[in-house]
């Protein structure tokens, strides 16, 4: 049994802005050496959140507590021990990859010498070495967000906040990030991310929850989350003309759930393929595929709406 | 190391990029002025002897006010609105130890920088055209800066508050330019109709050129040079703690 505090504590987390409830007294905690993440759709208040843990946003009540500190009087000496991932780039396009680094660990207060030999470590922990001399403007945006996140680990942080670390990258560039929050996850550092991807989510949390206008839904590990909330498979259909209505008699109890979309037809199921000839035979669907589980298919089941509209 | 110049730091490590060009123009813009405005326009003007004193002693200090401003004002707005919403670099470093009062104050520490660079290049080619005319000159310096603080801060508020950076035209055409104009630094403001006269009158450019001129050429008194300081000072305070505000609710919300 570890007896170690939590690295962040929240008890009923609220941030207001005016008459809006972004956060509405959401209750977690974050272990050291674990890799957390929010997953939620925009607007879930996952941002806002992050903001707060950051020490950037100031809560509007509950208790947070983040390595130890209270952020209302502690912020500096708690930014000085996080790495801050921001969803939005801020790096300097004018300035060059290695100048971007070196600025943003003066903030830190380091020297300069020492900034410049982990400039060149950290360029080359994210495959950036090469371009260290180059302005940051014409670098790719996967290429710009390993800058970020070369830039966030100046101060050798203990823990680092991600807020949406890939979206609006392609499939490459994901996996070549995916691959280096890996290698820092195995280095020891705490990882908190949020994300509406439900496969980043997968591949890179070890817990989670699941947050939806405001409040969490549900939290566990991804595994746990997908065999408490969703059946084993699901086999989605898509058909030409309009949906056939369809219950769960329509399989002779084979079915556990049935969740019609706008575009296609999911079937919740322990054994997919075992459905499929009973789906042909008495439905006629244009297409079938038969699939595991996944936290988009959690999501669904909590909301009843899909992560990404 | 105190953080605000930590921030300060950004500030000298981007204007590096263009330092060169930068530095050029400030050095050539006095030469084109003094030679065109003190020596060309002067002696047209010196036939008149309305002002008792040669027109390039007497217009010098007025563009060393104005190019206090002309500086501050410039330095404190597409930058600011830039690293608030372009670049986004304020907001970078909100996430570091620097609270919003260093990334404030190192960003005026920058723009003081940048007004001090221009006033002690144009006191130096004032010299060389022979119009410092008393060793009082040398607080012409601060006070240029102080002149370049009431306009830093009170500017910085406003490219924070702004949505979009159109803004900065109405700041420019309507406030700046007009203040460069009809604040005293080409003629006395007592030729003006008396409505527009108290206009000028309430402008920190005015107090800010009364206070340069009397130093450079010798005349200042003590208690009228001091109220010209405190105004600018008030002006400079006043814009610093809008600023704060506007950028807490800008960015930390």
């Amino acid at each position: 049994m570890s007896v170690q505090a939590p690295l962040i504590r929240a008890r009923r987390l609220v941030k207001r802005f005016g008459e809006l409830t972004a956060v509405a007294a959401i209750d977690f905690d974050v272990q050291r050496g674990e890799a957390f993440g929010f997953l939620g759709p925009n607007g879930a208040g996952k941002s806002s959140t992050m903001r707060m843990i950051g020490c950037v946003s100031p809560r509007s009540e509950g208790e947070l507590s983040v390595l130890g500190l209270d952020p209302e009087h502690d912020g500096p000496r708690i930014r000085s021990r996080l790495g801050v991932v921001p969803q939005q780039d801020t790096l300097d396009t004018e300035l060059t990859v290695r100048e971007n680094i070196v600025i943003y660990g003066r903030y830190f207060g380091l020297s300069r010498r020492e900034l410049h030999q982990r400039a060149q470590r950290l360029l080359e922990f994210v495959q950036l070495d090469g371009r260290s001399a180059d302005r940051v403007e014409p670098l790719s945006g996967g290429m710009k967000r390993r800058l970020t996140i070369a830039r966030a680990l100046v101060n050798d942080p203990e823990l680092l906040l991600l807020d949406e670390p890939t979206t609006g990258l392609d499939p490459q560039a994901r996996h070549a990030l995916w691959d280096r929050l890996f290698r820092l996850k195995q280095q020891g550092v705490t990882l908190v991310l949020t994300t509406h991807y439900m496969d980043e989510a997968e591949q890179l949390c070890d817990r989670l929850v699941i947050m939806d206008r405001g409040r969490i839904a549900e939290e566990g590990s991804p595994a746990d989350l997908i065999r408490r909330l969703s059946t084993r498979e699901v086999v989605e259909l898509r058909f030409t003309a309009e949906t056939p209505p369809v219950t769960a008699a329509t399989f002779d109890g084979r079915v556990a759930r049935i969740e019609a979309l706008p575009d296609r037809l999911l079937l919740y199921t322990e054994d997919g393929d075992a459905l499929v000839p009973t789906v042909h035979e008495r439905l006629h669907p244009q297409g079938v595929l038969v699939r595991r589980s996944t936290l988009e298919d959690v999501f669904l089941r909590l909301t009843g709406r899909t992560l990404i509209d | 190391m105190p953080y605000a110049l930590r921030a300060y730091e950004y500030w000298l490590a981007s204007y590096r990029r263009v330092w060169r060009g930068s530095l050029a123009t400030t050095v050539v813009s006095p030469l084109l002025y003094l030679s065109a405005l003190g020596v060309g326009l002067g002696t047209v003007v010196n036939r008149g002897r309305g002002l008792g004193i040669p027109y390039l002693d007497y217009v010098a200090p007025g563009i060393l006010a104005s190019t206090a401003m002309l500086v501050a004002a410039f330095e404190s707005a597409y930058p600011v609105m830039s690293a608030i919403r372009w670049t986004r670099q304020f907001h970078a470093m909100l996430v570091t130890p620097l609270r919003v009062r260093d990334v404030v104050l190192g960003q005026q520490l920058y723009v003081a920088t940048r007004v001090s660079l221009a006033a002690g290049v144009y006191l130096v080619v004032m010299a060389a055209f022979g119009t410092i005319h008393s060793w009082l000159a040398v607080l012409a310096f601060p006070s240029a800066i102080l002149l370049g603080f009431a306009f830093s801060a009170p500017v910085t508020a406003m490219a924070a508050w702004l949505e979009r950076d159109e803004g900065f035209n109405a700041l420019f055409r309507f406030g700046v330019t007009p203040m460069f104009l009809f604040s005293g630094t080409f003629f006395p403001i007592t030729r003006l109709p008396p409505p527009v006269r108290g206009i000028a009158w309430a402008t920190p450019t005015w107090h800010g050129v009364a206070l340069i001129r009397g130093l450079t050429l010798g005349t200042a008194q003590l208690w009228p040079s001091l109220g010209h300081a405190a105004y600018l000072a008030a002006w400079g305070c006043v814009g610093l703690s809008l600023a704060l505000r506007t950028f807490r609710t800008r960015l930390v919300q």
